[in-house]
């Protein structure tokens, strides 16, 4: 049903109508209205046959989890930021166990400094965890990726994170589509697990491995993302045919036919990216833009295709690796392998920077002409950033880094005593 | 594309109003997009929010840097935030107080804009007398259905009912329906 509603409300939903019969659920901004939603559904009754458990932890959201997936049931849980982080031996235990468990990611900035607000710091810590990496560009997209990530997970034995971008995705209210059961019934078949933990015919899961095997079965994992490259393009063929819209696959083009200039990025940016593509190309400007849904597996081929005809990439990305640059920029070079097509990485949005259709006009425009830096910071404020390292060069004992900047940027802040 | 942004302080539902003027929007068939941009979570820490009303999908999810119009919550505002920041300059302005725009020391500023699109309302009184607690959302959007004919009437009183459905929801149609009279007739 077509309704106005809020993106973590409608996750909810969602995730409901996919059947969860293990929910664990531990609170963290800015995933916590999603899980409060599924709570409130299994509370009325609308959710049966489900397990809501209250856990201490987000180590011990995913530990349940695990446990509840290797019994055979049907399990899901969202994080975001630190707690996906206080996770993190679990998130590759569910995917070294091959368990289909499904995950949002709220997406947010991870400390320190602390900050609440969105950018892809958190999934990217975990990309290389053997966990397959969706990422919504809207609140539809997140419903439906949803759907598909349980399909995928159990048609694969492996977990699927669904990543949405904190506050502008979560927090939003639009319309969006949410499907009925018999609908999500039809899409998503009762879960059939390869393997079941069963006291009447008992097995160990998560035997150790020596160095006899375990290269081998890191290969097979290695080889299940690979599949999920042929998968993930299927069910969002099959969802198209169930729900009539086109939604998931591995990217989504705009514009890119004979476009010089092809930006690329992850998430809800895309919409805005859209829009500044849109008036670019009414101005004369030969450009487009990629959306990557699947950023685990990563789509080599698929990029390479649809970046063959492009004289320069540009990859807006909310995320950093200091000390290299672009983590999706890194990867995209990769898809386009010896070729010489230029890729620029633009940091931008970090720890919830708002992206303006006109700082992305100006970064796009110096791009078509040649002039982009291989690596930039959209909107840093340079003097801000010059001030501090001069003065922590010209004192040894110079304080937090971060405090000094805030107290340079508003100087009526009590100064500390150094 | 109608762009709103709604300043207040935490507690005073900001966020909510902008969701509600999202609901009233899409009763009338038109795309919306409401979100927030909170500060620290916390009571009285300033809070914005904002919502787009378009014909066709938003994409865009820039916060609202050139709003058609402001909500004005909590009026203290004025002496720390840069609250018409950006506003249009055929845009409105509807600002919660018991006093004129010069009393509030505005009037220079306000007198700039076309008449019908300014205007003071005493939404916390009014949700006082109706709601019982001083929160002036609800009210407030009465007074913007009036002022910017952006939205019908109908549409907020089924918005806030959708929202806050049962006594409380009547209480604050009540105060949306003053607070629409009473700028209608300003």
């Amino acid at each position: 049903m077509l309704k106005q509603t809020e993106g973590s409300v409608a996750v909810a939903e969602a995730v409901a109508l996919c059947r969860p019969e293990v929910v664990c659920a531990y609170p963290i901004t800015p995933q916590t209205h999603i899980v409060e939603g599924v709570g409130a559904l299994v509370k009325d009754g609308s959710l049966k046959n489900c397990e809501f458990i209250n856990v201490e932890s987000e180590f011990a959201a995913l530990s349940v989890a695990i446990g509840a997936s290797a019994t055979g049931a049907r399990s899901y849980t969202a994080t975001a930021s630190q707690g996906l982080l206080f996770m993190a031996e679990a998130v590759y235990n569910a995917a070294g166990l091959g368990l289909p468990i499904v995950m949002t990611i709220g997406n947010r900035a991870i400390g320190a400094p602390i900050n609440i607000w969105n950018d892809h710091t958190d999934s990217m810590s975990m990309k290389d965890s053997g966990w397959i990496q969706l990422f919504a560009e809207t609140n539809q997209e997140a419903v439906d990726l949803h759907i598909q990530a349980f399909r995928l997970a159990e048609e694969l034995s492996c977990p699927v994170m669904v990543c949405m971008d904190g506050f502008i995705l979560t927090h939003a209210y639009e319309r969006i589509d949410v499907p009925t059961q018999d609908e999500v019934d039809a899409f998503l078949p009762p879960f059939e697990p390869v393997q079941v933990l069963d006291p009447d015919q008992p097995y160990s899961i998560g035997a150790m491995v020596g160095p006899e095997a375990y290269t081998e079965v890191r290969y097979l994992a290695h080889e299940k993302q690979l599949q999920a490259l042929r998968v993930i393009p299927e069910i969002a063929d099959v969802f198209k045919d169930v729900f009539g819209r086109e939604t998931g696959g591995l990217i989504h083009p705009y514009h890119t036919d004979g476009a010089d200039t092809v930006v690329v990025a992850l998430g809800s940016v895309n919409g805005t990216i859209k829009d500044v593509i849109d008036n670019m190309r009414s101005n004369g400007t030969a450009i487009g833009s990629i959306s990557i849904c699947s950023f685990r597996p990563f789509p080599l081929e698929a990029l390479a295709a649809a970046l063959g005809g492009a004289k320069r990439v540009v990859v807006i990305e909310k995320s950093l690796a200091p000390g290299l640059g672009g983590i999706v920029a890194s990867n995209v070079r990769m898809a386009l392998g010896i070729t010489a097509t230029p890729v620029h990485t633009v940091i931008a949005g970090l720890g919830g920077r708002p992206i303006t259709m006109a700082t992305l006009t100006e970064v796009f425009e110096v791009a078509a002409d040649g002039r982009l830096p291989d690596v930039q910071f959209l909107d840093l404020n340079h003097a801000a950033v010059e001030h501090e390292i001069v003065r922590a060069r010209a004192t040894r004992r110079s304080g937090p880094t971060a405090e000094n900047v805030l107290r340079q940027l508003n100087p009526c802040r009590p100064a500390a005593k150094v | 594309m109608f762009q709103i942004r709604i300043h207040g302080r935490g507690g005073q539902g900001v966020v909510s109003a902008a969701e509600m003027l999202s609901i009233a929007a899409f009763r009338e068939d038109r795309h919306a997009q409401a979100f927030p941009s909170f500060g620290s979570e916390r009571m009285g820490a300033p809070v914005i929010s904002f919502c787009r009303i378009d014909n066709h999908e938003i994409r865009l999810r820039e916060p609202v840097q050139e709003p058609d119009a402001l909500i004005i919550q909590d009026v203290t505002l004025l002496h720390s935030v840069d609250v018409f920041s950006g506003l249009k300059d055929d845009g409105y302005i509807l600002i919660n107080s018991a006093r004129s725009f010069a009393a509030l020391g505005i009037n220079d500023f306000v007198s700039t804009f076309p008449r019908h699109h300014v205007c003071p309302v005493d939404a916390t009184e009014l949700a006082l007398k109706h709601v019982k607690r001083p929160v002036p959302n609800a009210a407030l959007l009465g007074g913007f259905a009036a002022i910017s004919g952006q939205l019908k009437l109908a549409s907020v009183e089924a918005a806030i009912r959708e929202k806050f459905p049962g006594p409380i929801g009547e209480a604050n149609v009540a105060a949306a329906r003053e607070a629409y009279e009473i700028a209608a007739g300003a």
